[in-house]
Parts: C-alpha cells; sequence; structure tokens
C-alpha cells in the first residue's frame, strides 16, 4: 500500500515543485515535444484516438470503394476509378486489416486504456511513460508501414486479414511480392506496440491504484481492459512465431508452410486463430466495459452484478482459447475434432449471454436518461445480441459447412465488430468528450449522428445476411459468371446495402463537425457532468499535468456503482467521498 | 523525484519486477507457440530423426555448458547487489556478458559449418526450424547481453540496483529456453 502521508506532502524535491506547477497550467513547450514526444498517459490516448480515427476513415473509404463495385460491377467509383480485381482484393484485405488492427485496438485499447486506466484508478500517470511513448511511436510506424504498400510495386497486399498461405507465402500465387511483406512487417509492429502497452496497462492497474481502492472497486472498464491486454498477451505469441515463420517462407524461400517441402499449411491456421479468436474477445472486452459504465451511470442504478461481469469475463477469457478451430470446419481438420470446438463454442455464449443479461437487468427499474452515449450503449446491446446469436448458427460444425465464406459469416462478424469497434467506440467518445476536452458536445447533433449511424449500418447488414443465405460467397469481385447470384433481387439487395453504407459514411460528418465545432463553441462541462462515481469525475476536465493537484490525489472508500443509494441527498456516492 | 505511479505498489511486489515477469510471460507463449508448432511438424515426420543426426551434439553441450555457467555468474551477481555491493556486481553481470558472447562465438562457428556443408534454412523444415528457433533464441542472448552491459554501469555506482535481479531473470529464461532447444534440436535423433 502506498503512503498516502508521502504522497500528500506539498514540500518535495525541486522536480516535484514543478510537478505541481505543471496543474492546469499550459507548459512552455514546443510543439513536438508536447504533441509528438509526451510520455503524459492522456496526450498518448489522443494521439492513439487520433491515429485510430483516421485510419477509421481510411478503412471507411475501402469499404465504400468495394462496396460501390459489389453493387455496380464495372462502375468508375467516384473518388477511385475503376476497380480492378487487384485492387479489389487488396482493399477488402486493407479493411479488414485496418478497421480490426488500426481502429478497434488502438481506439478501445490504446485510447481508451491509456486514458481512464490512470484518471479512474487515482493515479498521475502510467507506471512506465516512456515506454508508453514508444508503444504509440512503434504504433505509428506500423500504421505508416501498412499504408506504404499501396505504393509499392505491385500494390499492397490481396490475400485476405487471415493470410493463409500459400496465396500469403508465395508471389507467384498473391503477385504484390513487397506488399505482403509489408502487410507482415506492419502487422508485427503493431503486436509490438501493444505488447508494449499491455504490459504498462496490467502493472498500472494492479500496482498504482489509488489507496483504498481494491481489485473489486476497480470500474469494470478498467477490468475489461486489463484482462484484454493479458488475453492479447498470451495469444499473440504463436502467431507471432508464426509471422516469423512465414517471413521467413516469403524472402529466404524457405517452407515452412509448403506441404512440397515438408511443412503445412494449416498449420499457419491454427497459429492465426489461436490468436485471432481470443483477439475478437480483446476488442469486445472494453467495449464491454465501456458500455457497462454508461448504462450505469444513466440507469442511475447499481450494476445488477459486478461480480458476475467478472467472473462471466474471466470464463469467456478462458474459453477463448479453446474455440480456435471453429473458423477450420472445412479446413479439413478431423470431423471428431469438430465436434469437441462446436461444443466449446457453444460453450462461449453462456458467459456472454450472462453478461448480456447482466446489462439488461440493469436497466430494469432504472431512471433511464436517454442521453447520446446511452442510446449508443443500447444500440450495442441490440446489435451484440443479433451478432452473437447468429455465431451459434456458425459454431455449429454441420451448419458451417453451409455457411462457410458466404455473406453470412461477414454480416455476423459484422454484427459483432461494428457494435465493438464504432457504437462501442462512439459510446466512450461521446461519453468522456467532456473530460478530454472540458466542453459538452452538441446532444441534437449526437442525436442525429446516432440514427444517421445506427439505421444504415442495420441496412447495410440485415440484406447481406439474406444473401449469404441464399449462397453469395466472400470475396468475389464479380458475380457476372455467377448466374445465380447474377439474378436483378440480388443486385437489389447489393444496391440496398451500398446506398446504405453511403448514408452511414455521409453521417459521420455530423459527428466531425459536432467535435470539432463543441471543442470551442460548446458548454463547459464542469468536473462530473454526467453525475458519475468513478474518480475521473473527481478532477478539472479537462484533467492538468499529473491529473489531480498534488497532494489531491484521490482516495478511494467504496465501489464504483453506488447510484440511488436510500437515505443519500444525491443519487449519486463518488468514489472518494468518504461518506 | 519520481511520479506516484512508479512508487506505488499496491501488490507488494515493486512495479519493475513484476513488469519483467509480464514480458517473460509474453515470451513464453512466443517460443511455446514455435515449439509446438516443431513438435507437432516432428511428430508427424519421422524423418527429422534423421535429419538431426546432422546436428553437431558436443557443440550444443558445450553451448549449454557455457550458458548454464552464465546464469551462475547471474546469480552472483544478483547476491552482490542484494549487499549493496555494486562493485562484485559489475564484476559478475561482464561475467555473464562474456557467457552470453562466447556462446555466440560458438553458435556462429558451428553455423559456419554447417551451412558451408549444405545444411541451409532452406533444406528442409527440420534445418528451417533449427534455424529459426536457435536464431530467435540468439536475438535474446544478443539483446540480454547488450542490456547487461549498459546497466552495468550504473550497477557499479551502486545505482539502480534492483535491475541486477531484473536482467537476471530474463537471463535465467534465455537459459531455459536453450534447456528445452538442446534436447529437441540436438538430442533426439
Amino acid at each position: 500500500m502506498a503512503d498516502p502521508a508521502h504522497e500528500s506532502s506539498p514540500h518535495g524535491a525541486p522536480a516535484h515543485d514543478d510537478h505541481a506547477h505543471g496543474h492546469g497550467e499550459h507548459h512552455e513547450e514546443n510543439f513536438f515535444l508536447k504533441y509528438l514526444w509526451s510520455t503524459d498517459h492522456k496526450m498518448i490516448a489522443k494521439q492513439y484516438m487520433f491515429t485510430g480515427m483516421f485510419m477509421a476513415m481510411i478503412g471507411g473509404f475501402f469499404a465504400y470503394v468495394f462496396r460501390m463495385n459489389d453493387a455496380f460491377p464495372g462502375m468508375h467509383v467516384p473518388g477511385f476509378g475503376h476497380v480492378t480485381p487487384a485492387a479489389y482484393n487488396s482493399l477488402v484485405t486493407n479493411h479488414g486489416t485496418i478497421m480490426i488492427f488500426w481502429v478497434a485496438m488502438p481506439v478501445l485499447i490504446a485510447a481508451f486504456g491509456n486514458y481512464l486506466i490512470p484518471l479512474m484508478i487515482g493515479c498521475d500517470d502510467m507506471v512506465f511513460p516512456r515506454i508508453n511513448r514508444l508503444s504509440y511511436q512503434v504504433f505509428l510506424l506500423s500504421a505508416v508501414v501498412l499504408l506504404a504498400a499501396f505504393f509499392v510495386p505491385g500494390g499492397a497486399f490481396g490475400g485476405a486479414w487471415t493470410a493463409y498461405p500459400p496465396l500469403s507465402a508465395q508471389s507467384q500465387y498473391n503477385m504484390t511480392p513487397h506488399g505482403a511483406q509489408l502487410w507482415l512487417l506492419a502487422v508485427a509492429l503493431e503486436f509490438v506496440a501493444f505488447l508494449l502497452g499491455g504490459i504498462n496497462f496490467v502493472t498500472t492497474a494492479m500496482n498504482s491504484r489509488a489507496p483504498g481502492m481494491k481489485m473489486f472497486d476497480m470500474p469494470i472498464v478498467i477490468w475489461m481492459i486489463v484482462i484484454a491486454s493479458i488475453l492479447f498477451m498470451a495469444s499473440v505469441g504463436p502467431l507471432i512465431a508464426g509471422a516469423i515463420m512465414l517471413f521467413f517462407d516469403q524472402t529466404l524461400g524457405t517452407g515452412f508452410f509448403d506441404p512440397k517441402r515438408g511443412g503445412d499449411p494449416i498449420l499457419w491456421q491454427h497459429l492465426f486463430w489461436f490468436f485471432g479468436h481470443p483477439e475478437v474477445y480483446v476488442v469486445l472486452l472494453p467495449a464491454l466495459g465501456i458500455v457497462a459504465e454508461v448504462i450505469t451511470t444513466f440507469s442511475r442504478k447499481k450494476i445488477f452484478g459486478y461480480k458476475t461481469v467478472l467472473f462471466t469475463t474471466f470464463a469467456t477469457g478462458l474459453l477463448s482459447f479453446f474455440v480456435w478451430a471453429h473458423h477450420q470446419f472445412i479446413a479439413g481438420i478431423d470431423p471428431r475434432m469438430a465436434n469437441v470446438f462446436t461444443v466449446t463454442t457453444v460453450l462461449i455464449s453462456v458467459p456472454i449471454a450472462e453478461m448480456m443479461f447482466v446489462y439488461i437487468a440493469t436497466l430494469y427499474g432504472g431512471s433511464i436518461r436517454l442521453t447520446t452515449p446511452m442510446l449508443w450503449a443500447l444500440s450495442f446491446l441490440f446489435a451484440f445480441i443479433i451478432g452473437g446469436v447468429t455465431g451459434i448458427f456458425l459454431g455449429a460444425s454441420g451448419a458451417d459447412i453451409f455457411f462457410h465464406d458466404t455473406y453470412f459469416v461477414l454480416a455476423h462478424f459484422h454484427y459483432t465488430f461494428v457494435p465493438i469497434a464504432i457504437l462501442g467506440v462512439f459510446c466512450g467518445v461521446t461519453f468522456w468528450y467532456p473530460k478530454m476536452f472540458g466542453r459538452m458536445m452538441n446532444e441534437t447533433l449526437g442525436k442525429l449522428h446516432f440514427w444517421g449511424t445506427f439505421v444504415p449500418f442495420n441496412g447495410i447488414f440485415v440484406p447481406l445476411f439474406m444473401l449469404g443465405l441464399a449462397g453469395q460467397h466472400r470475396r468475389i469481385w464479380s458475380y457476372e459468371h455467377f448466374p445465380e447470384l447474377s439474378r436483378p433481387e440480388f443486385y437489389h439487395m447489393r444496391q440496398f446495402a451500398t446506398v446504405s453504407l453511403c448514408i452511414m459514411l455521409a453521417s459521420q460528418a455530423l459527428f466531425i463537425f459536432n467535435f470539432f465545432w463543441s471543442l470551442k463553441a460548446g458548454k463547459p462541462a464542469g468536473k462530473n457532468p454526467w453525475k458519475a462515481n468513478t474518480l475521473d469525475w473527481t478532477t478539472e476536465s479537462p484533467p492538468g499535468h499529473g491529473n489531480w493537484p498534488p497532494g489531491k490525489l484521490p482516495t478511494c472508500y467504496r465501489g464504483p456503482y453506488e447510484f440511488s443509494v436510500p437515505g443519500r441527498k444525491d443519487d449519486f456516492w463518488p468514489q472518494d467521498e468518504p461518506n | 523525484m519520481k511520479p506516484i505511479a512508479t512508487t506505488r505498489s499496491v501488490t507488494g511486489i515493486p512495479t519493475g519486477r513484476l513488469a519483467v515477469w509480464w514480458v517473460i510471460a509474453s515470451e513464453i507463449v512466443i517460443f511455446g507457440g514455435l515449439l509446438s508448432s516443431y513438435i507437432m511438424h516432428r511428430l508427424g515426420h519421422p524423418e527429422f530423426g534423421d535429419y538431426a543426426a546432422h546436428t553437431k551434439t558436443w557443440i550444443g553441450a558445450t553451448n549449454t555448458f557455457i550458458l548454464l555457467t552464465s546464469s551462475l555468474s547471474a546469480v552472483l551477481a544478483h547476491q552482490a547487489a542484494e549487499k549493496k555491493d555494486g562493485k562484485t556486481a559489475f564484476k559478475y553481470l561482464w561475467g555473464t556478458f562474456a557467457g552470453g558472447a562466447a556462446f555466440l562465438c560458438v553458435k556462429s562457428f558451428e553455423w559456419y559449418h554447417e551451412i558451408n556443408e549444405g545444411y541451409t534454412i532452406t533444406r528442409n523444415a527440420f534445418w528451417s526450424f533449427y534455424y529459426t528457433a536457435a536464431g530467435l533464441h540468439a536475438c535474446h542472448v544478443i539483446g540480454g547481453i547488450i542490456i547487461m552491459a549498459i546497466i552495468s554501469f550504473d550497477v557499479r555506482e551502486n545505482r539502480e540496483l534492483q535491475r541486477v535481479e531484473l536482467i537476471g531473470n530474463y537471463w535465467h529464461f534465455v537459459d531455459l529456453v536453450w534447456i528445452f532447444l538442446f534436447p529437441l534440436l540436438y538430442i533426439a535423433k
């Protein structure tokens, strides 16, 4: 336990005085030091957030281009031009790669993790600020490497984000000799960035909590980010080994994944999905955590089962290591093995469903306030339940043989990833915007943006579910040569989805406008605009350097969700109030 | 004055030690993935035994001895650091450094001869695994001795003595990986 007396001593070494001046004042630092070389967790969080949002725009643009090609084959796509088969492949590949590794990961784990962990546990920074800075720099480099692949001879990698060999290993098949290597290098660098970040998240949450804050006093979002970081660390290792092998196959000409030379292409699938499935939970858990904070705050109710959420999260994390082969049911694995993985896959829906029930039970009987963040949180539950239920179809190996690689799969995982990376992120950004920038966002614009995103999102993927059931395969540039898939009613559904996507993308202009306009014109937020309990709301908005004034670091007295406690004047009870 | 984040220790474990254990944990899964891939291949390909017959067991054994000795030196450095004897710890750290460097020299000698005999990384899957696994391990040896050299000068002045233990933990891990690699790549013929 830290010594509070020592921490709160106002008379410290000269460096400590320096620290004191920093709070609430602007440092006289140059642009480079302040924005690019900062070790402040809040600045690094914003760097991650803005980089992630920039990448989201690129990923969204890619989606627009290939959806236009799907709906209106051979058209000259405005802003891009004619989509060749090679361009189509590299666009879908990089759309997937970007949205998962350069949008969901940096925003949900790195941005929210960096911003919230020190603030919510009552600390002045991450325990390793310089490693934190290095983590962002490596991440930025990885993004540059990924995008650079579009400008090398042969173009960017087009062998799908799963990079199965031999397509990914041999340039006579993928025809992108440099693009494939740059893709692999970018992903490897990104893993390094998140391993560095993860060590910070785990050690900070373990060791630097405010005096009085027990493990089970931590807000759920912190638990979720920590568990997600541990899942990432525990699952990514084999894929790093696999990436080294694939890189040697590409560059040195080894045959790790070449059956002619004693290798095994299925080995890559195992290594990839042993990471790839836990990765779903790595990004899901922080989003679930964000939604938990928002739902409790705007229901003015204690969360229905704090420990239930945590224990189901542990169960999910553990089970997520035993489900990976459900991605490989038609890859020639032993059918007896497929049975085992069907059982574990259906089993993992139990803890996740339990979490959903806890969230819904938290809403029950609450004084619900339909603010913009709350709308995002509710839509998350709605969409994620559809994603989860369609997942059960795919987890059953018998059904999956039919569904495999159709648009049904695609629609299913977009009904999980869009709630995570889009709805969850907007939920978090609109909820913590007042803390990050000191001003409120405009609610009307926020709600318009919400409906403009959520309704078209369903408009995109409901038709794709139906197309998938009708047998439409993924990753096909043109359906011209498939008479069964070229019927006019199929094109109508594709066009409906594409038009929905265009409306959804156009609606993002509302968010961007609201974001920057509110920076200047928003109503000042004050310390605690939502009347929430966690420690991040006990300091100024935005918090100064060191988060709290020197000597004023909070002490924690209770759990984070004490809303509407009988006998109290206010319906909330901040964690740092003695009573 | 350090930031408060670094000085708190709710678990009672120093933050640096906690972090090094997390690094080692993530390293274990990297080597775990590589070695289990190798073992699965090996079980499916009995001919790997014949290829492995061409590895030079006595060189591998020499390297095992060198690496274990260097770990002893790391333990002695830690012992000295516990007694706040930075000068002795400095000497032992450089003893470990010498062990790591000797290991790399022997390894280069070995690879030089193997490559000259035609056993290159592209020869077959066994040799691909052989060079990849041992190469990844050698990268960890190189990283370890560089860090050791960098921290040794502070240690000599009795500053940051806890680092001796941290680099020692890492070094034992590198040693342990080799204890797995040696039988898997050299002895199992």
